[in-house]
């Protein structure tokens, strides 16, 4: 019995739009054809928190989280975040990750400094990782607020997701004023 | 048709489809998002209450006068709602009234992990525990139904991972054929006085066992059999994470949780060879199944604490392990009060007056987290008052002088007016402060009487909180700015000094509000780097919005920053920097 499940964690910091990324995502899969499931945790993480939100999508999904040590894609917002959740993909996965920086607390108090080699320690470990300046490329495709759905175009070319399933998600999940400019920053980061 | 909903989403659909007319809820995570979704369906009567209680009172009524009601509350809502449902469960219903509690094991965000499902045995009422969104959906309809069938409340125990969990739900129609809710008199079952309750205990006693009985027959119930060598007993969300880890493995999934289906059970014991009991925080099913002369491993190998993941299932049952990177030691990042948070300043000013601060639950609980360092206890919700009162009844003269109470408004008035009902009538010395932020921001920002507006966005009356304390018999009241640095600390400063009971009340809302007219931001605020001396003052309140830059020459040396993304324009930050570094853009 073979149950082909994906595994996707979306990470970051509290406010940075991650569950509507996995909302978006989750909506994709399931017109696709596909079981899914979803979690996250709401409540203090709004505050400024770290932020993991579990996607799995497949034949049958059971575990509403991704088993710890086989998540296939780290889709990270925030370097430090993205870092910290590498133990949670399985040797070989793949990291696609915002090059962005947010410092924490003790950071901004000048307790703590901000890691400086995170961008070599995804590298030294996970080949197949993907860097993107999402602000950069939003703001250059026409909208700098759109920087997650750049990320999330180059997650989708590495699902087995067509391309009218994430336009019709983009349709149903983002407000009807940014659809159009949504969806072409999307396609931006599709090719990336 | 299908939609990815959550398990809140699900249970308010649930809720709609069974005909539910009237939902009443305090929030409490992860139990919150079901009373606003139900918003959605204009035919329930949905509301917010004070606290639990009252919820579970209101739900009581609508029952009693025919309609369907539900309830939702987080697990220690119950303790609050614990003394109308364990009478309730005597007088059973009219119309159905289902509680849904939502359990949160890891305490994701709560302050205790209790197990609700021995509420359900204590109280005698059935519970179901749905393992994800569709269920949610169904079970909620099913409970409704047993809860007219049997004549008794129904509990709905969700947890975290399963309201707070989205999958696929096929969604149905409302039903429409009930019957008309109406005043109808029926004083010996709904009147529980010793001469009536006695007569309605037995039957709670046979409604369990009819139930236990069923309960075998049950299509919410069901063996799964595939490898006999082990076989699991399982609910909730558990049974996703043994169906992951072991596919091969048998299972006896229960929608039912109590009262437990004994025939069933036995039956599914005699076809394993090793019998599991696989549930998360309490051995609740494995302690009656032992009960019941049945050989079961559980707690042996399951932590009592925390949530299951597929990882540490494996763990406990000796499975190999994917082995990801080691995990490394970066700075962490807790949650923090938001820029321009009202609640800032007041610990500040706590903290500088070396204050005993007895806390309370609330966004403000994080006033207990450095620098502002100035929380000394957090307990339950209202209890910041009463202890103050207590600490003061033991402490020598001088030191009563440093007790003060902080409480939250939605927290003030879910369970904190008996307490200062207390303070007055007994004469406490100690200090209240009630931070006034006209919402429940925790919870992420619900209305409540003292916001002027129902969970409907109707306006409504708006409590005014001096005049309320001025009822109680409080002789000293002062409303301050709670981002004026220097009057916060003087009031306080003085109303400490004070040998009576008084009471500060802070006057700035929260910055999340969005209603217009509430919260305005002000100009934006920067420092200016040549007049920074580095002295880091401005970093003593935490504000997120702050950043120290170092000179960057090895040297302890550097500078503030001001993000102007993140900047409210509250002035805080400008009231302590001495050297006028610090001030208001154009
Ligand atoms: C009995 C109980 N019910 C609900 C909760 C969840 N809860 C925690 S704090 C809080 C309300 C906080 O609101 P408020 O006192 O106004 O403070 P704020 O967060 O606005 O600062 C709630 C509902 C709880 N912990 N205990």
């Amino acid at each position: 019995m073979s149950r082909q499940i994906t595994n996707i964690l979306l990470v970051g910091v509290g406010g940075q739009g991650i569950l509507l990324a996995s909302e978006i995502l989750s909506e994709a899969a399931m017109l696709a054809g596909f079981d899914v499931k979803k979690s996250e945790i709401h409540g203090m993480s709004q505050r400024g928190g770290s932020v993991v939100s579990h996607v799995r999508y497949g034949t049958e999904v059971f575990s509403p989280i991704v088993p710890e040590g086989e998540g296939d894609i780290l889709f990270g917002f925030e370097l430090m975040e993205t870092c910290r959740s590498l133990p949670l993909i399985k040797p070989g996965g793949t990291v696609v990750a915002n090059d962005l920086q947010i410092s924490p607390p003790s950071v901004l108090m000048g307790q703590e400094t901000y890691p400086a080699d995170l961008v070599f320690r995804i590298q030294d470990h996970f080949p197949d990782f993907l860097l993107v300046d999402g602000q950069k490329v939003a703001r250059d495709a026409g909208n700098v607020r759109a920087a997650n759905t750049v990320l999330l175009g180059a997650v989708s070319r590495r699902l087995d997701i067509a391309e009218e399933f994430w336009m019709k998600a983009l349709e149903k999940m983002v407000p009807a004023k940014a659809v159009d400019v949504n969806k072409k920053v999307f396609k931006v980061g599709r090719g990336l | 048709m299908r939609e990815i909903l959550s398990g809140n989403e699900a249970i308010a659909r649930g809720a709609f489809e069974a005909g539910c007319r009237v939902a009443c809820a305090y929030p409490g995570t992860p139990s919150t998002e079901i009373l606003e979704n139900i918003t959605r369906y204009p035919e329930i009567d949905a509301s917010w209450a004070p606290n639990e209680k009252v919820a579970l009172e209101v739900s009581i009524g609508a029952s009693f006068g025919g309609g369907r009601a539900l309830c939702t509350m987080k697990h220690v809502g119950v303790n609050v709602a614990a003394d109308p449902l364990f009478t309730l469960s005597y007088t059973g219903v009219n119309g159905g009234l289902v509680l849904v509690v939502a359990d949160d094991p890891e305490m994701h965000s709560s302050q205790n992990e209790q197990d609700s499902r021995n509420y359900a045995r204590f109280a005698k009422v059935p519970l179901l525990e749905p393992s994800d969104s569709q269920e949610c959906k169904e079970f909620t309809r099913l409970a409704f139904e047993i809860s007219e069938q049997y004549d008794t409340p129904v509990m709905l125990r969700s947890c975290t991972r399963v309201s707070h969990g989205k999958s696929i739900v096929e969604l149905g129609e409302r039903v429409t054929n009930l019957p008309q809710p109406m005043l109808t008199k029926n004083p010996a079952k709904l009147v529980m006085l010793p001469g009536n309750a006695r007569v309605r205990h037995p039957l709670v006693e046979e409604r369990m066992v009819r139930l236990a009985e069923n309960g075998s027959t049950m299509a919410i119930n069901r063996a799964e059999l595939r490898d006999t060598s082990i076989g699991i007993i399982t609910s909730g969300v558990s049974y996703q994470y043994v169906r992951e880890v072991m596919p091969e493995a048998s299972t006896l999934k229960l929608g039912m949780v109590h009262p437990l289906p004994h025939a069933m059970i036995r039956e599914f014991a005699a076809r394993v060879d090793r019998l599991y009991v696989v549930e998360e925080l309490d051995p609740f099913i494995e302690d009656q199944v032992r009960a019941m002369g049945i050989a079961v491993t559980g707690k042996e190998i399951i932590s009592l604490c925390g949530e299951l993941t597929p990882g540490r299932l494996r763990t406990a049952f000796g499975l190999p392990q994917p082995i990801g990177l080691a995990p490394v030691k970066m700075p962490g990042r807790p949650p923090n009060m938001c820029p321009g948070c009202p609640h800032r300043g007041v610990f500040f000013a706590l903290n500088q007056l070396k204050a005993y601060v007895t806390g309370d639950i609330g966004c403000y609980t994080l006033g207990f987290m450095p620098p502002l360092s100035a929380m000394d206890t957090c307990v339950c919700m209202g209890a910041s008052i009463g202890m103050a009162t207590g600490v003061t009844k033991v402490v020598s003269a001088e030191e009563k002088k440093k007790v003060v109470a902080v409480i939250g408004d939605s927290t003030f008035l879910h369970t904190g007016i008996n307490g200062l009902m207390d303070m007055v009538y007994n004469n406490s010395p100690a200090t209240v402060i009630i931070l006034d932020n006209r919402i429940t921001a925790m919870t992420g920002r619900q209305d409540n009487p003292a916001s002027g507006f129902t969970l409907m966005n109707n306006s409504s009356h708006t409590i005014d909180f001096p005049m309320l304390c001025t009822a109680l018999g409080v002789k000293h009241i002062r409303v301050i700015n709670p981002l004026d640095l220097e009057e916060t600390k003087r009031v306080i400063a003085e109303e400490m000094q004070r040998p009576e009971t008084s009471v500060i009340i802070t006057d700035k809302p929260c910055v999340l509000i969005k209603r217009e007219d509430i919260f305005q931001k002000g100009p934006l605020y920067a420092v200016d780097v040549d007049i920074c001396t580095g002295c880091r003052a401005c970093l003593k309140i935490g504000c997120p919005a702050i950043e120290w830059r170092p000179a960057g020459d090895g040297s302890r040396k550097g500078r503030a920053f001001i993000d102007p993304q993140l900047c409210t324009g509250c002035d805080v930050c400008r009231q302590l920097c001495t050297f006028d570094a610090i001030g208001s853009t154009p």
